[in-house]
């Protein structure tokens, strides 16, 4: 079905270091550039300076980060799983709303109703807050919604799902209906988190303001080490035996089942962990995007999600971020010089990778190693 | 000299205009300055008075006087128009004298005169008039001042049916009278009716301090649950109404869909902007008709329905061609390529013809519709959208299980090796199944635009309920989509009047996910032994 990867291992002593030495050495490099390197062309360069880089340049990175997340739980559960969710927007949303409602509650009094309720509360002419904003005002309560909001309600769904061994496109459309229920419930204003405003004009985190420089550096940082935690994590996940498990249920999932597996619980299992993901990255977005909406559970969001681990390459690790980077510096780029033209270049994208990149950037890279040494040996 | 001769005849002109305007007048002097001029409830009551006598000249010079356009002097009473005075009560044009001023009026002299007005319409000559100014008067509160008036209409009234809304109207200009036998009276002729406005009525006579007679309270309340049992009927058909009518629009979408994925197993998000192109269609054959054709305007739907098949058949013929046929048997990557050629699509009809919606008028035969009771009408359109959706039901029935093209699209679709070595040029028959249900997408457009908005995201707002429809009903049966198209339209209607909409639709999807559960297939399976991967 899917044109699979081939399933590429280290060899056996290599294996427990997950990467070999050039692959250690980038995530390395990797690190330093987001550690060291941005925070000192940021902070410590003058502003004056060509190798200054401005704030939108770091913003935009970090959002785009924190994309990489979702692309890469994308990539977990499509690229090795075989399973195409068109819906992790909602648990994207959901990590985001988490976060977001402790943002609010750390606005205090300094709204523009001058209330201990929020303002939109205080709008809808609320006296007290409902109940799913008990644990709102602490910082470690929100941060375990944010992981388990997302795990219950994708695990939920997924055990139904899976159990009745609902799969391919059937699997696709019940998750984008999810997340297109979820989105009309959030635009509610009786929901009670907003409505179709949602959440914006946070003034600080742990009593610490947003905006200044240090904290979104801090914030920045935060995003980019989750990522390549997750990167490591998944690169972990598909070494393991596990992974391979996964990998066999998205060739041939009647085989594996006939050898004795229960593919319930891996897809389960990988189906929450990509939900998590999205979540934590949805909670890393809020904070520095400065907003959060029902639009992020637009079934149209979560599609994206789709293209990005597609454009970057299924089956590849690197391929998610890659893609997720390429696409959405396309679109910060398009949106600003040809607005118009956005959407043609996204359509064809989507278009140009299924018919002829079906494995993405990734592929193209494979392809041409392949033709250089087919010329080395000839 | 010219100039001059020009001049006088235009003079002459505006004077034949003034008096062709004039009508008979009867209004004595002494009435119009009692109108006019004085204290707000004597002004009040002779303009009652002279509505009960329904004297003629009254309508002008009351619509005159909620124009501010009448003046006053010592003696004279003037309607002023355009600097043209014309004496109020004679209906000739007269001198306006310099000491002449402004009659003002408050709120409630107006609220006054716009009765009187819809009061002295009720024994116009002219049916439609009158029944008019009755739909008017039994919107608002009966007003006790226009019984005499009322009672004037009904002797003279030729209409039965107006008749017997006018009686009405009465019982309930009655209902507060201070005569005991009238309130009773009118108590029981307004039990009888069914109208939402008279159950109000009644039941603001059931507070505490509007009726105190305790025999006629219990009338009141006998006659509010009468009336509540004939409403009740008309709500629950209004219902069932409006769940069939949005069932016929989801069959007529989803219909297209069930040929596409239930049929060839191709998943297509641009479902939806195929509707789109069949509206824009639409939109484009009305603008012909307006500009080369305007006396034949009502008929272009007539071209637009074979217009808009045509069209989108033709784009979708051109996305199989192009796209879809290397992507068969890849249904997750054909998602991914529809879903951009979705995109590519709506972007091209908000650069040709712009990001904001279109009006697409309907023809002027759809509009209105039948009152099969007073809280129940049907509108036209829904109506024709419903026999419309039947009728391309049924000729998709026909085409797919009568005809040689049906017979090869379901032998393809069995077993496709096996279609081709009997002969089937299957590439062939793949596209023209795809340009059919393209097609019925495009017709689903015409119906949609003259229902609701036409604009570059009509089709967005359909992709999640269309694909609903067939994952519901299963695939490959188009008695299992229609069968699930109704079914969620009537459930989303009723459950719409219980929690609201939004919560309505969140419970729809919500079944779906569970039902999909309990039968993977939907709601009609294919029997057989057909393997999975």
């Amino acid at each position: 079905m899917t044109p699979a990867a081939p399933v590429q291992l280290l060899p056996e002593s290599r294996r427990g270091l997950l990467l070999g030495v050039r692959g250690w050495s980038a995530v390395i490099g990797v690190l330093a550039v987001i550690a060291v390197l941005i925070p000192l062309l940021n902070l410590a360069v003058p502003a004056g300076n060509p190798l200054h880089l401005g704030d939108y340049g770091v913003a935009l990175v970090a959002k785009i980060m924190c994309y990489a997340i979702c692309a890469l739980a994308m990539d977990l559960i499509w690229g090795y799983t075989g399973i195409l969710s068109l819906g992790h927007g909602l648990y994207f949303a959901l990590g985001g709303y988490a976060m977001g409602m402790y943002l609010m509650r750390q606005i205090g009094h300094d709204g523009n109703y001058r209330s201990d309720l929020p303002d939109f509360m205080v709008f809808l002419d609320w006296k007290a807050m409902p109940w799913t904003w008990a644990g709102s005002a602490s910082f470690v309560f929100q941060m375990i919604l944010v992981v388990a909001v997302p795990a219950v309600v994708s695990g939920v769904f997924g055990w139904f799902a899976f159990r009745s061994r609902i799969k391919g496109v059937y699997f696709s459309i019940i998750t984008q209906a999810l997340t297109f229920a979820g989105m009309l419930l959030f635009f509610r204003n009786e929901t009670g988190f907003g409505g179709n405003n949602g959440f914006t004009d946070f003034k600080r985190i742990l009593g610490i303001s947003i905006a200044a420089p240090s904290t979104r550096m801090v914030l920045f940082v935060l995003t980019g080490l989750t990522l390549v935690a997750f990167y490591l994590l998944a690169r972990a996940i598909v070494n393991s035996k596990y992974g391979r498990v996964l990998q066999a249920i998205r060739d041939a999932e009647s085989r594996v089942m006939f050898t004795g597996y229960d593919p319930l619980k891996y897809k389960l299992s990988i189906w929450v962990l990509s939900a998590v993901m999205c979540g934590i990255a949805g909670a890393l977005y809020v904070p520095q995007v400065g907003i959060i909406n029902p639009s992020e559970m637009s079934p149209a969001a979560s599609i994206e999600m789709a293209i990005w681990a597609a454009v970057g390459g299924r089956g590849t690790l690197v391929g998610p971020i890659v893609g997720a980077f390429f696409v959405n510096g396309a679109k910060s780029w398009f949106t600003q010089a040809f607005p118009e033209f956005w959407l043609y270049f996204l359509g064809a994208l989507f278009i140009a990778v299924t018919l002829f990149l079906p494995r993405g950037i990734m592929g193209i890279k494979d392809r041409l190693k392949k033709e250089k040494g087919v010329e080395v040996k000839a | 000299m010219r100039r001059l001769t020009l001049r006088s005849a235009f003079i002459a002109l505006a004077a034949v205009l003034v008096m062709v305007a004039a009508p008979a007048w009867a209004l004595d002097a002494a009435q119009a300055r009692a109108i006019a001029v004085g204290d707000g409830d004597a002004r009040i009551a002779a303009l009652q008075d002279a509505v009960a006598r329904a004297d003629p000249g009254l309508a002008t010079f009351a619509q005159a006087l909620l124009d501010d356009s009448v003046k006053t002097t010592a003696t004279g009473v003037f309607i002023v128009h355009d600097d043209k005075a014309v004496d109020a009560v004679t209906g000739q044009p007269a001198r306006l004298p310099d000491d002449a001023e402004d009659v003002s009026n408050n709120n409630r002299m107006r609220g006054a005169l716009q009765t009187a007005l819809s009061g002295l319409r009720l024994v116009s000559p002219e049916l439609a008039t009158r029944r008019a100014a009755v739909d008017d008067l039994t919107k608002g509160d009966a007003d006790p001042a226009l019984l005499p008036v009322i009672a004037k209409a009904i002797a003279r009234e030729t209409d039965a049916g107006l008749k017997s809304r006018l009686e009405r109207l009465k019982a309930a200009a009655q209902i507060a009278a201070p005569d005991r036998a009238q309130r009773l009276q009118a108590i029981q002729l307004l039990s009888n009716s069914g109208e939402p406005t008279v159950r109000a009525l009644l039941q603001s006579r059931l507070a505490p301090d509007a009726e105190t007679d305790l025999e006629l309270r219990a009338a009141l309340a006998h006659a509010v649950t009468q009336v509540d049992g004939r409403l009740a009927w008309g709500e629950r058909l209004g219902v069932l109404f409006t769940g069939i009518s949005l069932g016929s629009i989801l069959l007529l979408v989803a219909l297209g869909l069930a040929i596409t994925y239930g049929l060839m197993g191709v998943i297509n998000m641009a479902h939806g902007e195929l509707m789109m192109i069949g509206a824009y269609t639409t939109w484009g054959v009305q603008n012909l008709f307006r500009h080369f054709a305007p006396g034949l305007f009502d008929a272009y739907i007539l071209l637009a329905v074979p217009a808009s098949f045509v069209v989108s058949a033709a784009v979708g013929a051109i996305l199989e061609r192009g796209v879809i046929r290397f992507l068969y048997g890849r249904p997750l990557e054909t998602l991914l390529a529809t879903w951009g050629i979705s995109l590519v699509l709506m972007q091209g009809v908000r650069s040709l013809f712009g990001a904001q919606n279109v009006e697409v008028e309907n023809p002027s035969w759809m509009s209105g519709g039948i009152a099969v009771t007073s809280n129940l009408v049907l509108p036209y359109n829904r109506l024709a959208i419903i026999a419309f959706a039947a009728l391309v039901l049924l000729a998709t029935w026909a085409l797919i299980s009568r005809t040689r093209l049906g017979l090869f699209v379901r032998g393809v679709t069995q077993n496709r090796r096996m279609a081709s070595c009997t002969g089937i040029n299957t590439t062939r028959i793949d596209t023209l199944a795809f340009a059919l249900g393209a097609g019925i997408a495009g017709m689903a457009g015409c119906a949609l635009s003259q229902v609701g908005n036409v604009g570059p995201d009509l089709g967005q707002s359909y992709i999640v309920d269309s694909f609903m429809v067939v994952v519901l009903g299963g695939v490959g049966q188009l008695a299992g989509t229609v069968l699930a198209a109704l079914g969620l339209g009537l459930m989303n209607k009723m459950l719409e009047g219980i929690a609201g909409a939004v919560l309505a639709k969140i419970f729809v999807l919500i079944f779906i996910v569970v039902f999909i559960q309990k039968r993977p297939q939907g709601l009609f399976a294919l029997k057989g032994r057909s393997a999975e991967s």
